[in-house]
């Protein structure tokens, strides 16, 4: 009873992947882990800034729309003949721009994350149609993209570059979250905002900063996501900010704010990715994967309420057969 | 606390421009100029024509998405044909018809040592790496109904040479027209390989004297989805009340556009020519909506896939241009230039033949 849903995703993690080395031809080769993991880098990676979001009471819908846009703006931008390395720091910086506008709606117009960032979802998809339109720009230099596919490892292990990118930024954000003044910040302001504020949290600053992190890695998933498929395209990514969010809550972040741990929301993204890899080397139709992880989800958000439930009730009934 | 953030974001911004002054500075840095997508997929192997065709081959049918009914005809002609030679056949694919969405599988059926892949691409790129891991394993990779870029497959089965079904669209309906008058073009997705191809042909003959008379005024997008499709030409024929003929290149987009043809004011004014299924058709083409479309025999274009696959694997072909093997009950057929085999001229359906198709 008493085991935490972040470490009982944590377990049956663990348990998918040993059923999958144990029944399934292929899946533990090293070309299919470093495929399965980098097949969820861009949504892992959206995934750390959005923990700390939800966990402070607030959410990024635009994410994915981001993505987009960085995507197209990095096409665009190398159709025009720009160098790579020119491209990047603009296209990060559209990133911090995007994060900014998200974050100051919310901070100095006062208005909810959720209504803000369903705007710059629609807004920023629009931007990226505008900027590369209906094509597909190719041709990436071989030199940047062997860094964002499956084929280049780390040597010595199946980790690819965008993997090994994850593992440092998520122990980073985990160290924050956990450990840090900012991180105790976050909770407090998730659970109660304005008791965070009169014990003089900088509620605003802190809620901007994430927003603005958000954008900026957002960014930078869109030229992984770019140089990966070797495709730059508008509608990159669509639906992805669905799937970060799904994979944030299947790890046990309380949606409505102050409860979470980033190693449940890494333990999320991955349960998501490895089943996804799992049931299709196992030829299990597309629609019963989209039932499997929607039953995931609803059962990660239904599971820890029932329990609180349950255990009230419980202690309603202890105390009323003492007395 | 205060004092500790304001010194972080501090850092951050000064760390930001610092990257963006050096990136600027370092203008000469890797541009676009020497990129280069060449041909076909090239193989060492040689030709052996005489080889038979070997038994027990596993091939997958990876289309743009699960449940088009039209690639599903495709795929479910060629899982038959596989049987025919002793091989075994199945379908895979993503719900989506998004860029990257095949991308999964193809790894998937690398891992599970598929003899060959028959895919119909969403994006002729993003399926690009995936495809040339799979070839360097020895899969073989056969592009049908919509191709990816030449390099990342070894044969492209094409339904019909894609001059002759843009150029021929644009001819049924100037007949039916009388050669005047606005028309507009209801697609798929912007994207699609082989409808931008087909369209791209629509404009070049559009643009010949015959047609001067002619209006292209606008392309639509119904994404091959049902009811974006019926929205679509809902909207072209508010918006264009002098419109006098739609091409629908696509199966789902024709329907659609005859579905709400067949019930409103425009009936009997607006013609509805192109591609579609003579299932799907049959009963608009037997109420006047319209009066006729083409196509080719689907399953006759899985058939050929199938057997062209077999082919590679077996080493009887290799993907060159002027190699011949043998499709079965369809005959002989060449290689052509870029590793493209096409399958034949679309048929015309209409009221006098119609029943003699079923799919």
């Amino acid at each position: 009873m008493k085991l935490r849903w972040d470490t009982a995703v944590g377990v049956l993690l663990v348990a998918v992947f040993l059923t999958g080395l144990g029944t399934t031809d292929g899946f533990a080769s090293r070309d299919n882990l470093a495929f399965a993991f980098n097949d969820i880098a861009e949504v892992a990676l959206m995934a750390l800034p959005m923990t700390l979001l939800v966990v402070a009471g607030q959410v990024d819908l635009s994410v994915a729309s981001m993505l987009g846009l960085s995507s197209a703006l990095t096409g665009q931008l190398w159709d025009a003949g720009w160098a790579f390395e020119t491209i990047v720091p603009i296209v990060l910086l559209v990133g911090v721009a995007g994060g900014l506008l998200n974050g100051w709606l919310v901070t100095r117009v006062g208005l909810p994350s959720l209504a803000v960032t369903i705007g710059t979802l629609a807004l920023y998809r629009g931007l990226a149609s505008v900027v590369l339109g209906a094509g597909a720009i190719t041709d990436f230099p071989e030199t940047y993209a062997k860094w964002a596919v499956d084929t280049t490892t780390v040597p010595g292990t199946f980790l690819t570059y965008p993997v090994t990118l994850f593992i440092v930024l998520a122990a980073i954000a985990a160290v924050v979250l956990h450990a840090t003044g900012v991180g105790r910040s976050l909770f407090a302001i998730g659970a109660q905002e304005d008791a965070a504020y009169f014990a003089g949290i900088r509620v605003k600053r802190l809620k901007l900063l994430l927003f603005v992190v958000s954008g900026l890695i957002s960014a930078f998933a869109g030229v992984v996501f770019t140089l990966r498929y070797g495709s730059a395209r508008a509608d990159n990514g669509q639906g992805f900010e669905m799937l970060v969010i799904a994979s944030v809550l299947l790890g046990g972040v309380d949606f409505d704010g102050g409860k979470g741990t980033l190693f449940g929301a890494v333990a999320g993204v991955l349960l998501i990715g490895v089943l996804k890899n799992l049931l299709t080397l196992n030829d299990v139709a597309n629609e019963v994967q989209v039932i499997v992880t929607g039953l995931l989800l609803v059962a990660s958000v239904l599971t820890p309420r029932l329990i609180t439930t349950v255990s009230a009730w419980r202690h309603r009934r202890a105390a009323a057969s003492t007395s | 606390m205060i004092q500790r953030s304001r010194a972080r974001t501090r850092v951050a911004t000064a760390a930001a421009v610092c990257a963006l002054a050096v990136a600027l500075a370092g203008c000469g840095g890797t541009t676009k100029k020497d990129s280069d997508n060449g041909g076909p997929a090239k193989t060492d192997a040689k030709a052996d024509p005489g080889a038979p065709l070997k038994k027990g081959l596993k091939l997958a049918f990876l289309p743009k998405q699960i449940n088009n009914p039209y690639e599903k005809i495709i795929d479910e002609a060629g899982i038959t044909a596989a049987g025919e030679f002793g091989g075994k056949g199945k379908e895979v694919g993503p719900s989506d018809a998004s860029a990257s969405s095949q991308v999964s599988y193809i790894n998937t059926l690398v891992q599970q040592r598929q003899d060959a892949i028959l895919i119909a691409a969403n994006d002729p790129n993003a399926v690009c790496g995936p495809l040339k891991q799979a070839m360097k394993k020895d899969i073989k990779v056969v592009a049908y109904d919509s191709d990816t870029a030449p390099a990342c497959r070894q044969l492209f089965i094409n339904q019909a040479s894609s001059e002759e079904i843009g150029r021929s669209q644009v001819q049924h309906l100037a007949k039916q027209l009388d050669y005047k008058g606005q028309i507009a073009i209801l697609s798929a997705t912007q994207n699609a390989t082989n409808q931008n191809t087909w369209i791209r042909f629509m404009k070049d003959e559009l643009s010949k004297p015959a047609y001067k008379n002619m209006k292209l005024v606008k392309t639509v997008y119904g994404d091959d989805d049902d009811q974006k499709s019926f929205q679509e030409t809902q909207g072209l024929l508010k918006a264009y009340p002098k419109l006098k003929g739609i091409i629908a290149p696509t199966t789902v987009g024709i329907a659609a556009a005859a579905r709400y043809i067949s019930g409103s004011s425009y009936e009997g004014k607006v013609v509805l020519n192109g591609l579609g299924t003579p299932n799907q058709m049959r009963k608009y083409v037997k109420d006047g909506t319209v009066e006729q479309f083409a196509l080719w025999d689907p399953k006759k274009l899985g058939y050929l896939g199938s057997y062209a696959a077999a082919a590679l694997a077996s080493g009887q072909i290799t993907g060159a241009e002027g190699e011949k093997f043998k499709a079965g009950k369809l005959g002989e057929y060449t290689v052509g230039k870029n590793g493209e085999v096409i399958l034949g001229p679309p048929t015309v359906f209409e009221k006098s033949n119609i029943d003699k198709y079923h799919f």
